[in-house]
């Protein structure tokens, strides 16, 4: 490898080090350096957001991401989803709703819906829709998807008050 | 490829300045690393501009605002005094790609891309928005219809970037609005863009702008569609006589998107549509 750059970064909570040439994606780089293979690539330019993760909290591509951008940020995958174990609410809801067939388009639809329900607890099925128009899934036809992604947003709200 | 993140944009200017092979601004990156993916770019040099620090301040002055090249459009949705006084601008910039580009892409990105179709340019140009542009040796200050110069021309040079976008404080009674067409509701490329903003005086237009995106190869001012508005109340004949100046001032492509035609046509439509909201948010009853 000509010219890797060492990267300090947080992934998933965890401090990570990695090499990589300035010219890799961070998608890459998470998935062949780091061994987060719940990175998905799909498009690699950005229209189908399977590589979705979030940067300091801002849900990005991946693949439009350098690997070397990730130095001192806070990097979370589809990986940091499940607590000691317990899957996030949204995983169990994507399960009980059978919203998924192939699996490819998952992890980042669950990314993305993470990152929505942070901003918004109760959003309703339009904002849904226009939150995940960066996702593209080819199996479900995506009703599943949006429904798993209520039921969940209603576990949370419903876990918060206790 | 080297990558550097200077501090400063003067530092960045004599990065670009020293470099003899092929070097580029990285913003968001949602237009460049689509390039690099795609073999279209081969830089032996990219320099960030995420770290310069100014680059990355929204400022309120008494002059208006000043968005740093660096500032993602998720951020400029968030601020409720940019969106309050320029909610056109704001609009536009929202309509760049999903959430996952909106926590990327920056103005100065779109800008400097010079698509025909980039979204936030008509905007900025009805609202009159000025780029803050350093070099090695000097900066200056260009309105941003002078930015691009063609389809992935700008009229910067190669020590050059852009620092912030600059948006006026708007006037009393002064409204803006941008609409695009697209086939899709989401995650397109517009077809035709129109960006109005009017100043009202006594219920009537007093000064307004103009802007078309995606029906020339650049995105272009047509102040004869703004005379067409003038001293009017946007009665149905100004509305008439804007479509067709905009109309007039079309000279799109063929494209799968849009035939030359249907460009042409649309644009008189989409305008008299953002007139109106323009119209409305400026505090004008019709
Ligand atoms: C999935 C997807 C959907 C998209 N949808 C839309 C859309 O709906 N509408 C639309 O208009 N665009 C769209 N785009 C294109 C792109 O997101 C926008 O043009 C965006 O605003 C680019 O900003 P950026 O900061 O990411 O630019 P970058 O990719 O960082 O840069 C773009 C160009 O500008 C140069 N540059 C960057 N910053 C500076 C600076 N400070 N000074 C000088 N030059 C600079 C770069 O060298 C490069 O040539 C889409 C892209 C993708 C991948």
């Amino acid at each position: 490898m000509s010219n890797a750059t060492l990267v300090s970064t947080v992934v998933n909570g965890d401090a990570v080090q990695f090499a990589c040439p300035s010219d890799e994606s961070l998608m890459t780089a998470l998935r062949d350096r780091v061994g987060l293979t719940g990175v998905k690539e799909g498009c690699g330019t950005g229209d189908c957001g399977a590589c979705s993760v979030t940067l300091d909290g801002q849900l990005v591509c991946s693949c439009l991401v350098l690997g070397v951008e990730a130095e001192g940020r806070n990097v979370e995958t589809v990986e940091g989803l499940a607590q000691d174990g317990q899957l996030h609410p949204l995983q169990e809801q994507f399960i009980e709703h059978a919203a998924l067939q192939c699996g490819i388009c998952t992890p980042g639809f669950l990314v993305a819906a993470k990152a929505l329900l942070e901003r918004n607890p109760n959003p309703n099925e339009t904002e849904i829709r226009y939150a995940l128009a960066g996702n593209l899934c080819r199996c479900t036809g995506y009703d599943k998807i949006v429904r798993a992604v209520q039921a969940a947003a209603k576990d949370m709200r419903k876990a918060k008050r206790r | 490829m080297r990558y550097e993140k200077p501090a400063t944009a003067k530092e960045a200017a004599g990065l670009l300045a020293k470099e003899k092979g092929a070097a580029f601004l990285l913003g968001g990156g949602t237009d460049l690393l689509v390039k690099l993916k795609m073999g279209m770019v081969e830089p032996d040099l990219v320099v960030d501009v995420k770290h310069i620090a100014k680059a990355n301040e929204i400022q309120t002055t008494a002059k208006g605002f000043s968005i740093g090249a660096a500032v993602p459009s998720a951020r400029l949705t968030e601020h409720k005094a940019l969106q309050k006084a320029w909610p056109g601008v704001v609009e536009a910039a929202n309509l760049i790609g999903s959430d996952q580009i909106q926590g990327r892409c920056t103005l100065a990105g779109n800008l400097c891309n010079a698509s025909p179709a980039a979204d936030s340019v008509p905007a900025m140009i009805a609202a009159g928005a000025k780029a803050v542009i350093v070099g090695a040796k000097k900066r200056r200050t260009v309105p941003v219809e002078k930015v691009a110069t063609g389809p992935g021309q700008t009229c910067l040079g190669s020590d050059e970037l852009i620092e912030s976008i600059t948006l006026p404080k708007p006037g009393p009674r002064t409204g803006d609005a941008y609409l695009r067409f697209i086939p899709r509701t989401e995650m397109d490329i517009a077809v035709v863009g129109v960006a109005v903003c009017v100043t009202l005086e006594r219920g009537r237009v007093k000064t307004a702008r103009v802007a078309l995106g995606a029906v020339a190869p650049t995105a272009i001012l047509v102040p004869a569609a703004a005379r067409a508005l003038v001293g009017t109340s946007l009665d149905d004949e100004a509305l008439e006589k804007l479509a067709r100046a905009c109309s007039a001032a079309c000279n799109p492509i063929d494209d799968k998107r849009g035939t030359v035609e249907y460009r042409t046509r649309l644009a008189g439509v989409l305008a008299k549509r953002a007139a109106k909201i323009a119209f409305a948010r400026a505090g004008g009853k019709s």
